[in-house]
């Protein structure tokens, strides 16, 4: 054993939490599961474990890549391990009924078999209290409509990277004004060859250029529909 | 004399300074156009390339289009862009048109290579393609960038979803269709060689 390795179980809770945000930071899947469960074993709740160790370390990871410090392989890595972590928690913070801020359907598009920044949108979301329903890849209009009416979901997420399968996120939207269904749900949309102008064309809600941005924007409008309900 | 791979990826190519018509390309196509040039015996167009790595970074492309369009406009008589969509997500189409310089049709060289209208066809979503000089730059524009140099067990999570790769031949070379079909086993994926030619860039530049 190296004389300065670092044992996880000897640091205090916040020592472990910021050494909990570099082991993320440098995608150590192992470090982060034996963090996660020192915290439980410490009495943390579930929810803070989430919170304060996992989405608090991968929004540095966020930001560091939107200002181009941290690229795609270790962003995935990464979210590997903020995953793995997340496997222990989704269980317990089922049993412990952590809030629910809202439920989002999320999925790519017809012709479309990217799901890399569709996945780490989910795990952040989830990692922000939203209900995730995944419905993978290559959708079809009608699998997002079954889905959002089985799931009475408030968020509708579409994703594309190619730029000839983006435009079907406007069929998608069309149908569901054709059925009178489109202000039932927040639209948001992402994927590398979309931009802000296009979002607003196809007339989703927003357009999130990382997740961290689908984040922060699925909390305003949910909280906006709540006080227009209340 | 056709440059090197490796300085058409970093710097691209400057221009010669002869004919009436620039091409601004991506430095992934210089060899093909050159060839091209030199079989038709095209005097009248001139090459210079940006460089290939802009492949990696599609949301720089359409900037670098514009300026190498404002360095060279006084030039020459017209100005013609061999750059597809390109992952751009339509703003150098927009683009082009806002300069009033046109460009190859199609979402991306994998598309013109094969022409348009086959490609689209195919409605192929499950196919990783190569071309000529992204099979010998295969290690630079796959490898290393996607991490899979240093984290192999990354793979799955890029290419799980797909189910071949298709290696479009621009020309036939043995030694490239072999490295190929090692680049889809390093992929894990099934393996397709299609010779494509030149297909719509030969037209499209052909009509300049």
């Amino acid at each position: 054993m190296a004389d300065d390795e670092i044992i996880l179980s000897e640091l205090d809770d916040e020592e472990l939490v910021l050494q909990m945000h570099d082991d993320l930071y440098d995608g150590l899947k192992e470090e982060i599961e034996e963090g996660v469960r020192i915290l439980l074993d410490r009495g943390w709740t579930p929810y803070d474990v989430l919170t304060k160790a996992l989405v608090a370390g991968m929004t540095i990871v966020g930001a560091d890549f939107r200002d181009g410090i941290l690229f795609v392989p270790e962003v995935l890595l990464a979210a590997n391990a903020m995953k793995a972590g997340m496997a222990i928690l989704k269980p317990l913070l089922a049993e412990t009924g952590a809030p629910k801020v809202g439920k989002m359907v999320i999925g790519t598009v017809k012709g479309d078999i990217h799901d890399i920044g569709k996945n780490l949108v989910g795990m952040m979301m989830e990692g922000a209290g939203f209900e995730v329903v995944d419905i993978g890849i290559n959708n079809p209009v009608e699998k997002y409509l079954e889905a959002l009416e089985r799931e009475q979901a408030d968020i509708l997420g579409m994703s594309a990277l190619l730029t000839t399968t983006m435009p079907y996120m406007k069929v998608v939207i069309d149908t569901l004004k054709e059925k009178g269904m489109r202000d039932d749900y927040i639209v948001l949309v992402g994927g590398a060859p979309l931009n802000e102008e296009f979002g607003k064309a196809i007339g989703a809600d927003a357009y999130c250029r990382d997740a961290a941005v689908a984040v922060q924007t699925a909390k305003d409008f949910v909280s906006r529909k709540h006080n227009s309900m209340a | 004399m056709i440059p090197a791979d490796r300085e058409l990826t970093e710097a691209g190519l400057a221009p010669q300074g002869r004919g009436r018509i620039l091409l601004i390309a991506c430095g992934a196509l210089a060899r093909e156009i050159l060839d091209l040039k030199a079989a038709n015996g095209w005097a009248h167009l001139d090459l210079t390339c940006l460089p290939a790595k802009l492949h990696l970074y599609p949301e720089k492309i359409t900037e670098a289009v514009t300026e190498a369009v404002a360095k060279h406009r006084a030039d020459y008589d017209g100005i013609f862009v061999v750059y597809a969509d390109c992952g751009t997500g339509g703003l150098l189409e927009q683009r082009c048109r806002d300069l009033d310089v046109e460009m190859v049709a199609g979402p991306h060289c994998y598309s013109f290579f094969e022409g348009n209208e086959t490609f689209a066809a195919r409605e192929e979503f499950t196919a990783f393609y190569l071309t000529d000089f992204l099979v010998r730059q295969f290690d630079a524009f796959v490898w290393k960038p996607m991490g899979l140099d240093r984290h192999p067990e990354l793979r799955d999570m890029y290419f799980g979803n797909y189910d071949k790769l298709v290696y479009q031949a621009q020309t036939d070379d043995p030694a490239l269709d072999a490295k190929a079909k090692d680049c889809a086993e390093r992929l894990g994926l099934a393996y397709e060689r299609r010779f494509t030619g030149y297909g719509d860039l030969a037209t499209a530049l052909s009509a300049l």
